[in-house]
């Protein structure tokens, strides 16, 4: 452990943390846009800028590592006039549309806005024109709300190792693009989005549907493969809207494309809402009540176990349902039939 | 007769481009031509081709050498060649009106030349010329004599300080990156020279590579590096093609590769080419680039010199700051010490351009006045006009009003007036320089120029061209300047690389010397160096004009009518200001105010 | 499963999958996991990047082989040889871990002599892998302090698939790489809930927690808990039934949340054999195509619809919670299940069942959980075993002993070479190998009814060999047959290198080409499972 001084606080923070962490640690709030703990350190955005003793300039406390005996502050009307105007330069440069933004409520930029009072940018000028209309299913980008903070590159290639995505151009003219400007074509795994602090990623299924602070949200498990994905699932008027993933699980936030926007059989028009029976064989399956549907289950199960015992009788758990569901399924099979013909699909 | 003739064409970038391989030809052509008739000064002829010599604006310059005698010649063309041969080399009588002048004795008897002394003699394509001079020898003098503690120390003491613009002190650097523990270490010579108007590093690489190679060995030694890189911008094609040569003769001749001199000592350089972005002569994109990224500069700490390239410790100097290790190690730390000022030790090549006489590559003792070299080297203003400020430092330096004229230039005196040294780029104003269109002006190169990493240097640096751009177009507003201000200083501020950090230096020094031409600007509409066209009227003067009917074409709105030979008119509800009759008309008769 | 539970006494994944960025060796054989298991591939990505060494044994060019220290293209069907190959090395070259050997395992010597044929020579006759790759393989894997083995069905759906499991359970004893953190022998489990499925008993021949039916003791537990009788004869394994249905011996079935009329192997036999069942009962949330054969189809709730709990690859016990409620009747299957338990059994219909109470019941039936209760895993999820209220949970098994019996040590096993049960041959010339693309999910029951999921993969494909590709006179995207032994299918196919020559690739998700018509029903002699993985395939154009 190293000790340092921030903002007249003793510090102990562990050795190899950068200045942010060690704040962070000791709860003290340093605004970031460009940062994320889970990938490596950017230092982009200038808003975690700090002054420590001895250093002629301010400096970004998220690239900065913590030494002992370090004096930091981490606010003065000198850091928070520059992070302003770092503030006021990116709204000089965004379509500040938040009434229509799809990320309204959750957006670090509307916060720094609103933290720092900005209405009105002292520096109007040009600004970027990079929407765009992409083909691919998925991912929306609106790129003149894009802040380059790179976290969706660096997402894209140090956690997803794909690297799909990188900038172009430079200067003011900075574009975030997969290579030669091509259509985006990845694994969709959707972790750009989750990472980007504002509007310019978001999946096109959510557009209409209520922004975050709208919604009913529900953690759980995902369904699809044997990784336990922790999940969250944003619904509104019993419709699921969203999937995402808080960083702080054990899959650190994040998934694949198939849970983070294969969701949509749980609201298919597709889904079984009535029991159903072929009351010949032969015939079509017919709708019935649960009453009846139950009662057919019983008497032929009995009848099938009376004429050819027990073991005539199998059952096929399910992989995909949760452990009380087969727990109680094979004790149905073991004790209401009396048979051990019981399995599941864990060979295919 | 055992006279010998030597004859020395100038084949540096500026010479070339004033036509030095047609010279070449042709010295080659008549020599034959005249070899025939005469074989013996054939036999003794010996054609060199050397670097560049600083005197650009004269080229393409050649040195005839009969028993000794060296006649220099200014402004040659291929079609004098004839004359020059038939008779100085066969007549012994040098052309007296193509010889330079005495301001060439002046441009160069005034200047201190280490980093410079060989080019121009030397061809840069022959290690035995190099060789010829000395070279190697600081080399093997460090390796086989000195440990690298000694280099370092001895380095520490000559009070050598980083060329390529921080002036970070070069012994100091060493000793860090040498205090680290790693199984790799190394060398980078920066020679991504980037301002526009600098060529120092292409000069020294053109015209001297094998000085460059031997610094790099001596501060692997001393660094413990084994691999070297030169990353030089691939738009220096002759630069590239004379370092490829130097370092296959180096290996060839055992200077690089294994067990060097004999010792346990291996290294060897490889060459990296940049594609020309600006950014990556800062430190840390250089890094990047080199690793396969996208040129971006990367916060620091952790310096280079502790994790750089690949995450090992790394050592990045510039051209010149390598070429200064030679001299150092072989004729020590004290003489190039007493060569300076008191905190800027030895010499510094300088690219003298702008409104001056004597445009070129100068090497000036450290602490050298302004003065001297605005006035003495360069010969004073470009036609006796009135001299206004001189910038330094590259497009993110200063701008140094006439009171500060007998400023020593050295990295303390010129921070303590708001520029800085720079990789040693100057540019001379006269009185027709506007400053506001002077800041906007390197505005726009380092705007263009930023990577679009940061915030503050993304947008900032356009903001601020931005507001520069309105107040010379007659749009500014009050309180622009102190907007202006605060931006700068902001972006000056929180931007996270040197280009960031010091983009704003023109709009500051400009604001702090010259405000009132800003203010000029916006209170008054007025450009005072007639430069904002959008601020100026133009008109005809009825007397001077001849109806020759140039400026009627060159107008793109029809504002100018006119009959052919009389007096035209410019209709000012229409002009646009875009001063294309200005500049065609011939006669004067174009005015603007 | 039956494999490492025969050798370790559990078949579990040994390790964390946290545990895998700290590898500093990974052996990844028979699985495609940046597309199965892709966020158990993010671990392996990041282990890479922080310096371990990767080795792929797979024989398509899986987009895992982008990140491998060493790629080993073995010939579909040869898994056991290629690894009794590196053991053979490891031995050659002393690289073996004897402590823990000597103190940790049992079966040794006769092992070591079952080793001697499987020279790399051989290994590369039988493989196809170069000899000198798989002794580089052998040093990489058995130098590393901490090297993890990462497999899925790529090396259990064989015919020898417990063999391959054998070979791989001794391939970690071998070098010590089983009972610390970051190491071990870790099958991926391809469905959500397979692990948590198998932990409550249903299999044919264990109750909850791995009890076995067969053993007097653990029957009477049961019985007493449930106040039945219990059958001590074990069951049918689920590919065994489709034989005992043709046959007349079984006549009824109840079937939920499982599509077996597509995801079982040789499907046109399976569907024979639901069809001839007096009667069938099929729970699901959707009219798949099993529901499409049943008497009765009960209407269930999805995921997001219910309470419960799930168990991931690596043991971890997680809650399930309810998002949205049921569209229309529907209801959850724990709830259905339990009437229809209440109704058979004359309890009460109409009394109701939380799902809490019922893990609490497991939990007093298994001490894997027993210190589990909805209370703490609702703060945080939790890996078995958790015997106490007070213990943390088991991030890697096997620390100080194996549970396989008293003597506490794992058992090496003679694996012998067995042949694929079908190999190519004249008439039916490639090797059909079958899995999962990363856009579906099992029988694409819910992913194709994702607009998004369906757009970017619309449709099956045939991957083959350019070379193949020539031979065969076909181009990319035209359409071909591919007839096995048991069925055909019509697929467009796509031209690629991911595939080495003679050997082809067809994904099961899509019922209208159903890959799993074409493939083996040849079983496992000892865990049941089917041959998906290799079977024999003509193809025309």
């Amino acid at each position: 452990m190293i000790s340092l001084t921030i903002d007249e606080k003793k510090i102990e923070a562990p050795e190899g943390a950068t200045v942010l962490e060690a704040a962070r640690l000791a709860k003290i709030d340093i605004p970031t846009l460009c940062h994320d703990p889970r990938m490596k350190p950017h230092g982009a955005c200038r808003l975690c800028i700090v002054d420590i003793a001895g250093l002629p300039r301010p400096v970004t406390s998220c690239t900065t590592p913590a030494t002992d005996g370090m004096v930091v502050t981490t606010t003065n009307p000198r850091l928070e006039r520059l992070r302003k105007t770092t503030v006021e330069l990116l709204l000089s440069d965004h379509p500040n549309d938040c009434m229509v933004c799809i990320k309204a409520g959750d957006c670090t930029l509307q916060n720094l806005a609103y933290k720092y009072a900005i209405r009105e940018s002292r520096f109007k000028g040009a600004v970027r024109q990079h929407n765009r209309v992409d083909n691919n299913p998925f991912i929306m980008r609106e790129q003149d709300k894009c802040v380059l903070c790179g976290l969706c590159v660096r997402v894209c290639d140090e956690v997803q190792g794909v690297g799909a995505i990188g900038y172009a151009n430079r200067g003011f003219e900075s574009d975030i693009c997969p290579p030669f400007k091509n259509e985006l074509n990845c694994e969709f795994c959707g972790q750009c989005v989750s990472v980007c602090p504002t509007g310019a990623l978001s999946a096109k299924m959510w557009a209409g549907q209520p922004r975050l602070e709208g919604m009913e949200n529900t953690e759980t498990t995902c369904t699809y493969c044997g990784c336990g994905c922790n999940i969250t699932l944003h619904s509104h008027a019993n419709k699921v809207v969203r999937v995402s993933s808080r960083s702080d699980n054990h899959n650190r936030g994040w998934l694949c494309v198939k849970g983070r926007f294969g969701y949509e059989f749980i609201n298919s028009k597709d889904r079984l809402t009535t029991p159903l029976i072929r009351r010949e064989k032969g015939g079509k399956l017919e709708p019935a009540t649960w009453d009846e549907a139950l009662d057919l289950v019983v008497a032929k199960m009995s009848a099938i176990k009376e004429q050819h015992g027990a073991d005539a009788i199998g059952g096929l758990a399910s992989a995909r349902c949760t452990n009380e569901e087969n727990y109680l399924f094979q004790k149905l099979m073991r004790v209401g039939i009396g048979t051990n013909n019981v399995d599941h699909c864990a060979r295919y | 007769m055992n006279s010998e003739i030597i004859v020395n064409v100038c084949m540096g970038t500026g010479g070339i481009a004033a036509g030095a391989e047609m010279v070449m030809t042709a010295f080659k052509e008549e020599f034959e031509a005249a070899g025939v008739k005469n074989a013996r000064i054939e036999e003794r002829c010996r054609l060199h081709k050397v670097g560049c010599r600083g005197f650009c604006a004269r080229d393409v310059l050649v040195d005839i050498n009969v028993d000794g005698e060296v006649s220099t010649y200014q402004y040659i063309q291929p079609e004098m060649v004839k004359r020059l041969i038939q008779d100085h080399v066969i007549g012994k009588q040098p052309v007296t009106e193509w010889l330079v002048g005495d301001d060439y004795h002046v441009f160069h008897d005034n200047q201190t030349k280490i980093v410079l002394a060989d080019l121009g003699k030397i061809n840069p394509e022959s290690i035995d010329d190099y060789l010829g001079v000395g070279g190697y020898t600081a080399a093997k003098k460090a390796l086989t004599t000195m440990t690298p503690a000694e280099v370092i120390v001895t380095v520490k003491n000559s009070g050598l300080r980083g060329r390529g613009g921080g002036g970070f002190p070069t012994g100091l650097k060493w000793s860090l990156c040498a205090a680290n523990e790693a199984d790799q270490r190394y060398v980078i010579c920066n020679a991504d020279e980037g301002d526009p108007g600098a060529f120092m590093d292409r000069s020294v690489v053109e015209g001297n590579p094998h000085a460059v190679i031997e610094g790099m060995i001596v501060t692997a030694y001393a660094i413990g590096a084994s691999i070297g890189y030169v990353y030089i911008r691939a738009e220096y094609p002759l630069a590239v093609d004379r370092l490829r040569i130097a370092i296959a003769a180096a290996r060839e001749r055992g200077y690089l590769g294994k067990k060097l001199f004999g010792g346990q000592f291996d290294f060897d350089v490889k060459i990296k080419l940049g594609a020309g972005a600006f950014v990556c002569g800062e430190e840390t994109a250089l890094i990047a680039s080199i690793e396969g990224e996208r040129g971006m500069p990367r916060a620091k700490p952790p310096f280079p010199a502790n994790k750089g390239l690949w995450g090992k410790p790394t050592i990045i100097n510039n051209v010149e700051t390598l070429a200064n290790i030679p001299p150092i190690i072989n004729k020590g730390a004290e003489w190039f010490a007493s060569i300076g000022s008191e905190k800027s030790k030895g010499t510094k090549v300088i690219a003298l351009t702008g409104k001056i006489r004597n445009t070129g590559l100068i090497e000036i003792p450290m602490g050298m006045p302004l003065n001297d070299i605005i006035f003495k080297i360069g010969g004073g203003i470009e036609g006796d006009k009135l001299f206004k400020a001189v910038q330094t430092g590259g497009p993110s330096g200063g701008c140094i009003p006439q009171q500060y004229i007998d400023l020593p230039v050295d990295y303390e005196g010129l921070k303590s007036v708001g520029s800085m040294m720079g990789s040693g780029g100057m540019v001379v104003l006269d009185e027709t320089d506007c400053m506001v269109n002077i800041a906007k002006f390197f505005l726009q190169f380092t705007q263009d120029e930023s990577c679009g990493k940061c915030v503050p240097c993304r947008i900032g640096t356009k903001r601020l061209l931005e507001i520069l751009t309105r107040i010379t177009e007659g749009k500014g507003k009050k309180g622009d300047i102190e907007l202006l201000q605060e931006l700068a200083e902001d972006v000056r501020d929180s931007s996270l690389c040197g280009l960031g950090m010091s983009a704003p230096n023109p709009v500051l020094s400009t604001i702090k010397y010259f405000r009132h031409e800003y203010e000029a600007h916006i209170n008054q509409k007025k450009c005072p160096a007639k430069v904002c066209n959008k601020l100026l009227t133009f008109f005809i003067r009825q007397d001077m004009c001849v109806g020759c009917g140039m400026c009627l074409k060159a107008c793109s709105v029809n504002a100018i009518t006119g009959e052919k030979k009389q007096p035209h008119h410019i209709d000012n509800t229409l002009c646009i200001q875009c001063g294309s009759c200005f500049d065609v008309c011939k006669f004067s008769a174009v005015i603007k105010d | 499963m039956a494999g490492l539970a025969a050798k370790f006494g559990s078949g579990a994944m040994s390790n964390s999958v946290e545990g895998i960025s700290r590898n500093e060796a990974l052996f990844v054989i028979g699985s495609n996991t940046t597309e199965n298991h892709p966020i158990i591939g993010l671990r392996m990505k990041e282990a890479v990047a922080r310096g371990a060494q990767l080795i792929v044994a797979d024989p398509r060019k899986i987009p895992l082989v982008k990140f491998a220290t060493l790629w080993l293209r073995h010939k579909p069907g040869t898994d056991s040889v290629l690894l009794n190959a590196m053991m053979h090395v490891i031995l050659a070259e002393g690289l073996e871990d004897k402590t823990f050997i000597a103190e940790r395992t049992e079966g040794f010597a006769e092992f070591v002599e079952s080793l001697k044929e499987f020279t790399p020579d051989f290994g590369e006759k039988i493989t196809g892998v170069p000899a000198e790759d798989i002794r580089k393989a052998a040093r990489i894997y058995a130098s590393a302090g901490n090297a993890g083995i990462y497999y899925a069905m790529g090396i259990t759906q064989h015919v020898m698939g417990t063999n391959n499991v054998h070979a791989v359970g001794n391939l970690a004893m071998l070098t010590g790489n089983l009972g610390k953190d970051a190491a071990g022998v870790n099958p991926l489990r391809g469905q959500n809930n397979v692990q948590g499925a198998c932990d409550m008993g249903c299999l044919p021949d264990v109750f909850p927690g791995y009890q076995k039916v067969a053993i007097p003791e653990i029957r009477q537990k049961f019985e007493s808990a449930w106040c039945a009788a219990l059958s001590d004869v074990p069951g049918l394994p689920a590919s065994e039934m489709t034989e005992a249905m043709l046959a007349g011996r079984m006549k009824g079935m109840y079937i939920f949340g499982e599509n077996p009329a597509v995801s079982d192997p040789n499907t046109n036999h399976a569907v024979k054999g639901f069809e001839s069942l007096e009667f069938l009962v099929v729970q699901d949330i959707f009219l798949t195509e099993t529901a499409e054969l049943a008497d009765v189809v009960l209407p269930s709730a999805s995921f997001a619809e219910k309470n419960g709990t799930f168990t991931c690859s690596e043991r971890r016990v997680q809650r399930v919670r309810p998002a949205i409620a049921s569209p229309g009747a529907a209801r959850d299957d724990l709830a259905i299940i339990h009437e229809i338990f209440q109704r058979l059994t004359g309890g009460d219909a109409a009394a109701t069942v939380q799902p809490a109470e019922v893990f609490n019941e497991v939990a007093s039936l298994w001490a894997g959980i027993a210190g589990m209760d909805y209370a703490r895993l609702d703060r945080d999820s939790l890996q078995w075993p958790c015997p106490t209220k007070d213990h943390p949970g088991t991030p890697y098994l096997f620390e100080k002993t194996f549970p396989r019996n008293e003597t506490g040590k794992a058992l090496f096993t003679k694996v012998p070479y067995v042949l694929s049960d079908e190999l190519p041959d004249a008439e039916y010339p490639y090797v059909l190998t079958t899995g999962r693309e990363l856009f579906h999910y099992h029988t694409g029951t819910m992913t194709r009814r994702s607009t998004g999921l369906a757009a970017v993969a619309p449709e099956a494909f045939v991957e083959v060999n350019p070379a193949d590709a020539k031979d065969l006179g076909v181009k990319d995207k035209e359409m071909l047959t591919v007839t096995s032994r048991r069925g055909t299918i019509r697929v467009k196919a796509r031209v690629s290198d991911i595939v080495p020559p003679k050997v082809v690739f067809i994904p099961f998700h899509y019922k209208e080409a159903g890959a799993n018509r074409l493939t083996s029903d040849a079983l496992d002699p000892i865990c049941k499972i089917m041959e998906a993985k290799v079977c024999a395939v003509r193809i025309e154009r």
